[in-house]
C-alpha cells in the first residue's frame, strides 16, 4: 500500500468516532433516534416473543374495548390485542425494510461501482437499466411487481428492494466516476493491483458515508411502501398484523374505537419521521456544506 | 454548433427511446412471470376443470403458443395501433377506459401542484427569511410531518372525522367529471388533492430554503441590495426568481410520481384515476389491463419529464444559450 492511500484509508477511519459525536451534537439526528426508540422496543418486544397477547389470536367476547390495563391500547373488532398487533405489525415492517434496503443497497452499490469504474459497455448496460426502472412511478413498480409474485413477507421486500436499486447506483456511481481519476486510484492501478481489490479498499471506503445517508433515508420509503401496499391489500396477506392493513380495518371503527387508527398511526409517523430525521443528521454530519440546510 | 445539437437532439432520442423499449419489455416480462398464465388467472379455480383440448384450443385463442418473441412483438404490434385491449369487466376496451382515467389523474395531479406549491414555497421563503429562528422550526415540522404521514392516514382521517362530524363527503355520491359538473368536481378533488399536494409540499417547502438561502448569499444580491432595490422586488424577483430553476426540476419529478402515486388517494376517495384503474385490473386479475395501463403510465411519466427539461430551459436562461 502506498503512503498516500494509508494516510486516505487512516482520514476515512479516524473521523469514525468525531463523526458519531456529531450525530449525537446534530438535533436532528438525536431527535431522530428518539422517535425511532418507540417503534424498535415495540419490535423487540415482538421478535423476542414478549408480547402479551397473540396478535392473531381472536377473543369475539373482548372486542373493541377501550384501552385498559389489561390491554394496554385496547381490542379491535375481533377482540384482538391492539398492542400485540402494532408491535408485531412494526417488527414485520421493520423487516421487510430492512430487508428490502439491505438487498438494493448491496445491488445499487455493486451496480454504482461498476459502472462508475469499469465504463464502457458495463456502464451503458447498467444505466440502461437504471433508466427503465426510473421511468416507474415507484408506488406503481412496487405494486405491479408484487401483483406478480407469489405473495409473502419476502416477496414484498423484493419488490420493494427492486424500486430502490436504481436509486442506490445513481448516488454511488457519480462519486465513484470521480474517484476513479483520483491520484492514490490511479496510483494503486500502476502498482497493479487487481480492480476489485481497488474498488473494495480504495473507492468503496470513500462513498460508505454516501450510502449510509441513503439507507437512513430509503428506510424511511420503504416503510411507507411496505405500509401502502398492505393499506392497499397488496402486501403480507392476513391474518398477519401490518400497520397498512390495521389502518385499513380501523377506517370504518374510527368513531366507536379510535384506538384501533390511532395506535398503528402513531407508530408508523414516529418510525418515518424518526428515519428521516436520522438520514437528515447522518447527511449534516457527513458532509460539513449540509450543515444548516435540508 | 447546430450540427452539435442536432447530434445532442439525436442521442437524447435515441436514449429515450431505448429506456421506452426496456419498459415494455419489463412490463411484458411481469405479466408472463406471474405463476400460471391468464387462461388460469381468468377463471381462476374453474381452470382445474379444463380439458387438456380446452386448454390447447384458448391457448392457441389468447396466442399463448406462439413464441414469447412473436407474442411480445404482436402486443407491441396492436399497442402502437391503439390496441390496448378489452376489460372483460368494464365491458370497455382498455383505451377507452385510460381515455376517461388519465384526464382525471392529470386534474387531481395539477390540483395537487397548486396546493403543493401555495403551502411549500411561502413556507419555504419564510424559513428562509431568518434560519433557525422559531419560523425556520416551523418550517421544518410542517415539512417533516408532510414527509412523514402516509398519504393514505391522512386522507382515511380527513375522510372519517369530515363525513361522520359534519357530514362533509362528495366523494360519497358518483364522482362527476370537470366537464359534466364542474362545480361538485372540484369538491370531489379538493380533499384528494390536499391530502397529496401536503405530501408533496413538504420537498418544495425543502428545496425552496435550501435555494433562497443559497441564492441570498450570492453577490449579485449583495449588488441589487447596495444598489436599492426594495426588500419586497429584491425577494420575489431576484431571489425567488432564481430559485425557480430547481423548484420546477422538484414540481416536475412530484407531478411524474402523481400519475402512479396517487393510486392510494384514489382508490380512498374513489377517484376513477389511472392509478385505481391499475389496482382493480390487478384485483380483477384483468392482467392486460395492468399490463397496457402501467405502459401508458410510464410513458406519461417520461415526457412529464421532458417537459419539465423543456420548462427548465424557459425558465433558466442560462441553460437556453449553453
Amino acid at each position: 500500500m502506498t503512503a498516500g492511500t494509508t494516510a486516505e484509508t487512516a482520514a476515512v477511519d479516524e473521523p469514525r468516532a468525531r463523526r458519531l459525536r456529531g450525530l449525537v451534537r446534530s438535533g436532528s439526528g438525536i431527535a431522530g433516534l428518539v422517535l425511532i426508540a418507540v417503534p424498535a422496543v415495540l419490535a423487540a418486544l415482538s421478535f423476542l416473543g414478549l408480547l402479551p397477547y397473540d396478535p392473531v389470536a381472536q377473543d369475539p367476547p373482548a372486542r373493541l374495548l377501550g384501552p385498559s390495563g389489561e390491554h394496554l391500547l385496547g381490542t379491535d373488532q375481533f377482540g384482538r390485542d391492539v398492542f400485540s398487533r402494532v408491535a408485531a405489525g412494526v417488527a414485520a415492517s421493520a423487516l421487510i425494510s430492512v430487508v428490502a434496503v439491505a438487498f438494493a443497497a448491496v445491488l445499487g452499490t455493486a451496480g454504482g461501482l461498476v459502472a462508475g469504474f469499469y465504463r464502457g459497455a458495463a456502464d451503458g448496460v447498467i444505466g440502461g437499466v437504471t433508466n427503465v426502472l426510473f421511468a416507474f412511478p415507484p408506488l406503481l413498480l412496487a405494486l405491479s411487481l408484487v401483483s406478480v409474485f407469489d405473495r409473502n413477507w419476502f416477496t414484498v421486500a423484493v419488490a420493494i428492494a427492486i424500486v430502490y436499486v436504481p436509486i442506490f447506483i445513481r448516488v454511488t456511481r457519480g462519486p465513484v466516476l470521480s474517484l476513479r481519476e483520483i491520484e492514490y486510484v490511479k496510483a494503486a492501478t500502476s502498482t497493479g493491483q487487481s480492480r476489485g481489490m481497488i474498488m473494495l479498499r480504495h473507492v468503496l471506503p470513500n462513498i460508505t458515508s454516501i450510502i449510509i445517508v441513503q439507507v437512513a433515508l430509503s428506510l424511511s420509503w420503504a416503510v411507507l411502501t411496505e405500509a401502502s401496499l398492505s393499506f392497499l391489500g397488496l402486501g403480507t396477506p392476513p391474518p398477519a398484523p401490518s400497520l397498512g392493513s390495521m389502518i385499513f380495518e380501523a377506517r370504518t371503527l374510527v368513531q366507536i374505537a379510535p384506538w384501533t387508527m390511532i395506535a398503528p398511526g402513531v407508530v408508523v409517523v414516529l418510525l418515518v419521521a424518526g428515519l428521516n430525521l436520522l438520514g437528515d443528521g447522518l447527511r449534516d454530519t457527513f458532509d460539513p456544506r449540509n450543515r444548516g440546510k435540508r | 454548433m447546430r450540427k452539435i445539437i442536432h447530434h445532442r437532439a439525436a442521442r437524447r432520442g435515441a436514449g429515450i427511446a431505448g429506456t421506452l423499449s426496456g419498459v415494455a419489455v419489463l412490463v411484458f416480462v411481469m405479466l408472463r412471470a406471474i405463476p400460471g398464465d391468464q387462461i388460469t388467472a381468468g377463471l381462476g379455480t374453474e381452470a382445474a376443470a379444463l380439458s387438456p383440448a380446452q386448454r390447447v384450443a384458448l391457448e392457441r385463442y389468447y396466442g399463448l403458443d406462439r413464441p414469447l418473441v412473436a407474442q411480445f412483438f404482436s402486443w407491441i404490434g396492436n399497442v402502437l395501433t391503439g390496441n390496448l385491449g378489452y376489460s372483460a369487466r368494464a365491458q370497455r376496451s382498455v383505451l377507452d377506459l385510460t381515455l376517461h382515467s388519465l384526464p382525471v389523474t392529470l386534474e387531481l395531479a395539477v390540483l395537487s401542484i397548486v396546493l403543493a406549491l401555495l403551502i411549500g414555497v411561502p413556507l419555504g421563503m419564510l424559513a428562509a427569511s431568518r434560519p433557525d429562528a422559531p419560523r425556520d422550526a416551523f418550517g421544518q415540522l410542517v415539512s417533516l410531518a408532510g414527509l412523514s404521514i402516509p398519504a393514505f392516514l391522512l386522507a382515511t382521517t380527513l375522510l372519517s372525522v369530515l363525513a361522520s362530524s359534519y357530514g362533509f363527503n362528495p366523494n360519497g355520491q358518483g364522482f362527476a367529471t370537470l366537464a359534466e359538473n364542474p362545480g361538485l368536481n372540484l369538491q370531489q378533488m379538493f380533499l384528494p388533492a390536499l391530502v397529496l399536494g401536503f405530501g408533496i409540499a413538504a420537498p418544495i417547502q425543502r428545496t425552496t430554503r435550501t435555494a433562497v438561502l443559497e441564492i441570498r448569499s450570492d453577490d449579485f444580491v449583495r449588488t441589487a441590495r447596495a444598489k436599492g432595490v426594495p426588500p419586497r422586488r429584491l425577494q420575489i424577483r431576484h431571489v425567488l426568481g432564481n430559485a425557480l430553476v430547481p423548484i420546477t426540476t422538484m414540481t416536475g419529478l412530484q407531478f411524474g410520481y402523481l400519475l402512479g402515486g396517487a393510486v392510494v388517494v384514489e382508490q380512498i376517495f374513489s377517484v376513477p384515476g389511472i392509478g385505481r384503474q391499475v389496482l382493480l385490473g390487478i384485483q380483477q386479475k384483468e392482467y392486460a389491463v395492468v399490463q397496457s395501463t402501467v405502459l401508458v403510465i410510464a410513458l406519461a411519466f417520461v415526457v412529464v419529464n421532458l417537459l419539465t427539461d423543456a420548462l427548465y430551459r424557459v425558465i433558466d436562461p442560462r441553460v437556453r444559450a449553453s
